[in-house]
């Protein structure tokens, strides 16, 4: 399992880098915004997309339009990880085809069940 | 001579009217005409009066102008009155996000330091008995104890690196506030270059005509928003993942 992890803050990226080693992940890649992301999603192998909402550059609600409107990858899972939580901000990214969303501060707990409720649908 | 004429004159030839004035004066004073004179006298001196009330004329046009551009300047007016007090919460919740990340760090590493000392001590005594076991000076009762004894470290130190493990995850959640605070202070900073922008601006129009910044506002209102601080407007939020979860269902996930 190929895992993109992509945020500004390279704390955030090295705390979700060690929940997901926790939880067996080990494959796990970074990118620091959507402009660095995408060509290395579109380079292929990525199994899962984890990112950040509110980055400079581009932004992760901009990197899952992209990623969903890219043929090769539009059936990848995005879990997204963000501090932004306004309601229209959530239905956008539901709207955008996001399979999961996750509000910071986070506990190691609400990522792992949603990381697993991503993978039980995309097994169903 | 009527005040309108006295203006038009001094408005066309401003020096020869002054002149006609001097050799007036000159003329009544020869003659003796006093009261002409005083009357020629106070005709000069309006000269000086009227240039007076057209320069703070002039002063108050311009005062008011600035102060109108100064007024219709709704971004600076709400950096004043909404920004700045936002400034002051967000960074107030910086300094609390800081201090509890800093004390759930503290609390984890006061907590888990027992537990390795505890690993650490139970290990060293059952490394003596291994030696001696080792060694062959051990009698068959001291075995069974030691046998007993390492069963219970094996399931010690099962139960205690879980725990540590535990706490060291608590300790790695904990720096998520870098994250936070750092996406509120980019807020802040971004706030006092704005700020910083209309001074000079303001600067500006008090010397000559003033023009606004439009399209700093419009950029704004790009931007995402970060992270909800306490007291601070941020319109329709969620209040955490359990409302974020029931959004989500509501809309089909």
């Amino acid at each position: 399992m190929k895992i993109l992890v992509v945020d500004d803050f390279s704390t955030m990226r090295r705390i979700i880098k060690n929940l997901l080693r926790d939880l067996g992940f080990t494959n796990t890649h970074e990118a620091d915004d959507g402009t660095t992301a995408l060509p290395m999603l579109q380079g292929g192998g990525f199994d899962f997309l984890i990112t950040d909402w509110n980055m400079p550059g581009m932004q992760g609600i901009d990197l899952l339009k992209a990623v969903r409107a890219d043929e090769k990858l539009a059936s990848l899972p995005v879990l997204m990880v963000t501090a932004e939580s306004k309601r229209e901000q959530i239905v956008e990214a539901a709207q955008a085809g996001v399979n999961g969303y996750v509000v910071k501060p986070f506990t190691a707990g609400t990522l792992e069940e949603k990381i697993n409720k991503i993978f039980e649908r995309v097994a169903a | 001579m009527s005040a309108g004429q006295q203006e038009s004159q001094e408005m066309t030839q401003p020096g020869a009217s002054k002149i006609e004035l001097a050799r007036a004066l000159l003329r009544n004073l020869e003659e003796g005409a006093e009261d002409e004179a005083s009357d020629t006298i106070a005709q000069l001196a309006g000269f000086r009066d009227n240039l007076l009330f057209k320069e703070v004329g002039r002063m108050t046009r311009e005062l008011h102008e600035s102060l109108k551009s100064f007024v219709v300047d709704s971004q600076l007016t709400n950096i004043a009155t909404h920004e700045m007090p936002d400034a002051t919460e967000r960074l107030q919740y910086v300094i609390d996000q800081t201090e509890q990340a800093a004390n759930t760090t503290l609390e984890a590493v006061e907590s888990a330091l027992p537990v390795a000392d505890e690993l650490r001590g139970e290990a060293r005594a059952l490394a003596e008995k291994w030696k001696q076991f080792n060694s062959s000076k051990m009698s068959l009762d001291d075995f069974r104890a030691m046998n007993s004894e390492l069963g219970d470290f094996l399931d010690a130190t099962q139960h205690n690196s879980e725990a540590l493990h535990a706490k060291l995850t608590e300790i790695l959640m904990a720096q998520g506030f870098q994250d936070l605070t750092g996406q509120i202070i980019r807020k802040v900073i971004t706030m006092v270059s704005e700020v910083e922008i209309k001074l000079i601006e303001l600067v500006r129009i008090a010397g000559t005509d003033g023009q606004s910044a439009e399209d700093i506002q419009e950029e704004k209102a790009k931007n995402a928003m970060g992270p909800v601080v306490p007291n601070v407007e941020h319109g329709d939020v969620v209040s955490g993942q359990d409302d974020v979860d029931d959004l989500l269902s509501s809309l089909g996930f």
